[in-house]
């Protein structure tokens, strides 16, 4: 395998460790310095004004963008930063890009199965079936998401906070053990909103997740520990309570 | 259709949707009814099918099973194939070596080692290639073993290189065009201009008796039976499923750990194999093969006959390919003139009106008339509106 052994040092409780993470594009920084911590089944949402560095952590971390130094160790095993996107979605590092994307002519059920873990060659799935335990598996993503009824219908035809939650589906459903969302609630309507957080909540403990948002409304519904980037490193973290008093914080994000 | 796709899909004849079933059982009636009027009825008798119409008919066959094998590229895995006119006509000449091969010494020259043509050339012994197809299993070989590997190593290169969408419709024109321009050179061997032409016998067998062209009909009816339900079985397979989702989303498909390349390649050699046994039967029933097949013309025609169809439904595309070729053998007897304009005329309108062409506009139709009855027995609230619209399949 690609990973590499890395010597323990760090406190081996945390899942993910991004250690003194620092990435430039043309000598500007857009990571300097970045370090933090998501434990196993936490739920972290990361705030931070535009252009913090938000996107570009998690294209750290997935593999899509190299840093020019710093760690980032996956299960105090796997030094992320020598592995490529697919071996990193591989070992159980999902995310979900902005824009919402299923396949619009199959059904909800039918992207679903699509997305389920399993041989991905031609001929394994020019003969697959379905066994009892992943029609059972399925159904229980398809109860999460809230889409039991919709399972015949086109994706197509959902509505825009539906087709993000087919998209939370299709990841879930490989059962990722940290899993990024970037922007999830990004054009959905306040129910929806309201609903994706449920969602949320009721999945985090089982999968560690990593939510990016500006959505305010939405970080105080999911009510977890919240960490703040500013110009590329960590600004402040604890709850939103408690970063909302947070005099820097003010100053450089909620107070303008 | 109304059955939950995820419970239909068990057993492979439940996976014959009902247009496939009533297209399989219209097929066999023919399969039966051509040859026993042909034969059996004397030519007195009304119901008589005379001689003649039995290999245009089987033609018609022929073309419908070369639309099943480009709808299954370009229908169900997105790939438009300008190009399939060449792996039909590789597997015609591959047929057509063979016929002229049973010819032995009743040519004009009366040559039993060369053909025809090789001997007007002055030719003195067969070139390489045609060794082997004086026999008939090593010509079958042939028919599917070069379109098909013409397929792969085209579509290996092409794919993996990630050459979609125009670009690759554009370089599937310049392979046919580049075959024709090859086979068009006497010095090529295979006939020139003339092509292969003048067959008397296949398997001994008279090529112009009646009994042989009825046999011929029934080969033909039986390919694209068993051609439709490959392709059937293919598309409603998890793989089909798949290549449907490389056709929607692409970049998604690949995310999700497919290779698409894989996908693409599979249904690409698979579809030219079905077209070049397409051409092989085609062959023997026109009685010539020549470098016009591969004409960057025809290959379109074919896409004509599937989008006019109905993309992405197999039957469509034999029902396309059926009554296109019998418009065009009624339109160029009447007014030979006027038939490419109604062609050109005939596919505009389509895409313009009829966007998912006859099958899909007619799917949707009953689809939609279906869920307006179910909405009118239910007592209470309406299903949803239409914006549902059941997957055309
Ligand atoms: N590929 C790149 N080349 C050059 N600069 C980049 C690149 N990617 C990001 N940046 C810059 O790095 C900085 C951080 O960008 P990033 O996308 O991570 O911010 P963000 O916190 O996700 O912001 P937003 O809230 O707007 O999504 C920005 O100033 C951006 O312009
Ligand atoms: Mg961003």
């Amino acid at each position: 395998m690609i990973a590499a052994a890395v010597t323990r040092r760090e406190p081996s409780s945390a899942l993910l460790y991004v250690d003194d993470v620092t990435v430039s594009f043309d000598g500007f920084r857009a990571l300097n310095g970045l370090s933090f911590y998501v434990d196993p089944g936490e739920m972290r949402a990361v705030i931070g004004p535009n252009g913090a560095g938000k996107t570009t952590m998690m294209d750290v971390i997935t593999g899509k963008t190299r840093p020019d130094s710093g760690r980032v160790l996956f299960r105090d095993r796997y030094d992320l930063t020598a592995m490529d996107e697919a071996a990193i979605a591989s070992i159980g590092i999902g995310r979900k890009f902005q824009k919402p994307t299923v396949f619009p002519q199959h059904s909800v059920f039918e992207n679903l199965e699509l997305a389920l873990a399993g041989r991905r060659g031609v001929w394994p799935t020019l003969f697959a079936r379905l066994d009892g335990r992943q029609r059972r598996r399925i159904d229980e993503v398809l109860d999460t998401i809230g889409l039991g009824a919709e399972r015949t219908r086109p994706a197509g035809t959902l509505s825009h906070g539906q087709k993000q939650w087919l998209e939370i589906g299709m990841l879930l459903i490989q059962d990722p053990e940290l899993l990024f969302l970037d922007e999830p609630v990004a054009g959905m309507t306040d129910a929806e909103t309201a609903q994706t957080a449920d969602l949320l909540r009721g999945i985090a403990g089982r999968h560690s997740i990593v939510v990016v948002e500006h959505d305010m409304e939405f970080v105080r519904a999911l009510d977890v520990r919240v960490t703040v980037l500013h110009e590329g490193s960590v600004l402040a973290e604890g709850s939103l309570a408690h970063v909302q008093q947070d005099p820097r914080v003010i100053e450089v994000y909620l107070g303008r | 259709m109304s059955l939950s796709p995820d419970a239909a899909r068990t057993s492979p004849l439940a996976r014959i949707d009902r247009p496939g079933q009533t297209f399989l059982l219209l097929l066999l009636a023919t399969a039966v009814a051509v040859p026993v009027l042909n034969l059996a009825v004397p030519p007195s008798s009304p119901f008589h099918v005379p001689s003649w119409l039995v290999p245009l008919f089987g033609k018609y066959l022929c073309y419908a099973l070369l639309a099943v094998a480009v709808d299954l590229v370009w229908g169900f895995c997105g790939i438009l194939s300008l190009g399939h006119g060449a792996f039909f006509a590789l597997g015609g000449y591959a047929m057509g070596m063979y016929l002229m091969r049973q010819i032995g010494d009743r040519g004009v020259y009366g040559n039993a080692e060369l053909p025809d043509f090789m001997v007007f050339l002055n030719w003195t012994e067969l070139p390489w290639f045609w060794h082997g197809f004086d026999s008939f299993a090593f010509a079958l070989v042939m028919v599917v073993l070069v379109p098909g590997l013409l397929a792969l190593v085209f579509g290996w290169f092409a794919f993996r290189s990630r050459v979609t969408g125009v670009y690759l419709s554009i370089i599937t024109q310049a392979m046919t065009f580049a075959l024709m321009l090859l086979f068009y050179r006497n010095d090529t061997g295979f006939g020139g201009n003339n092509g292969l032409t003048d067959f008397k016998e296949i398997l001994g067998f008279g090529i112009q008796a009646d009994s042989t062209r009825a046999g011929l009909f029934v080969a033909s009816a039986l390919a694209l039976g068993i051609g439709y339900v490959i392709c059937r079985l293919v598309v409603t397979s998890r793989a089909g499923r798949v290549m449907m989702a490389i056709r929607d989303a692409e970049s998604r498909a690949r995310f999700l750990g497919y290779r698409v390349e894989h996908y693409k390649l599979f249904a690409f050699t698979l579809s030219a194999v079905l077209a070049g046994i397409a051409g092989a039967l085609y062959v023997p029933q026109v009685g010539i093969i020549n470098p016009r097949e591969f004409s960057p013309a025809s290959s379109i025609e074919i896409i004509i006959w599937v989008a006019v169809g109905g993309r992405g439904t197999l039957v469509g595309a034999v029902l396309g390919a059926l009554l296109i070729n019998y418009g065009k053998s009624y339109f160029t007897t009447v007014e030979p003139e006027s038939w490419l304009f109604i062609l050109g005329g005939l596919f505009i309108a389509v895409t313009l009106f009829f966007p998912r062409g006859i099958l899909g506009s007619l799917a949707g139709w009953w689809g939609g008339w279906r869920a307006g009855r179910r909405a009118a027995r239910a007592p209470a609230p309406a299903p949803a509106p239409s914006a549902v619209e059941e997957p055309a399949e």
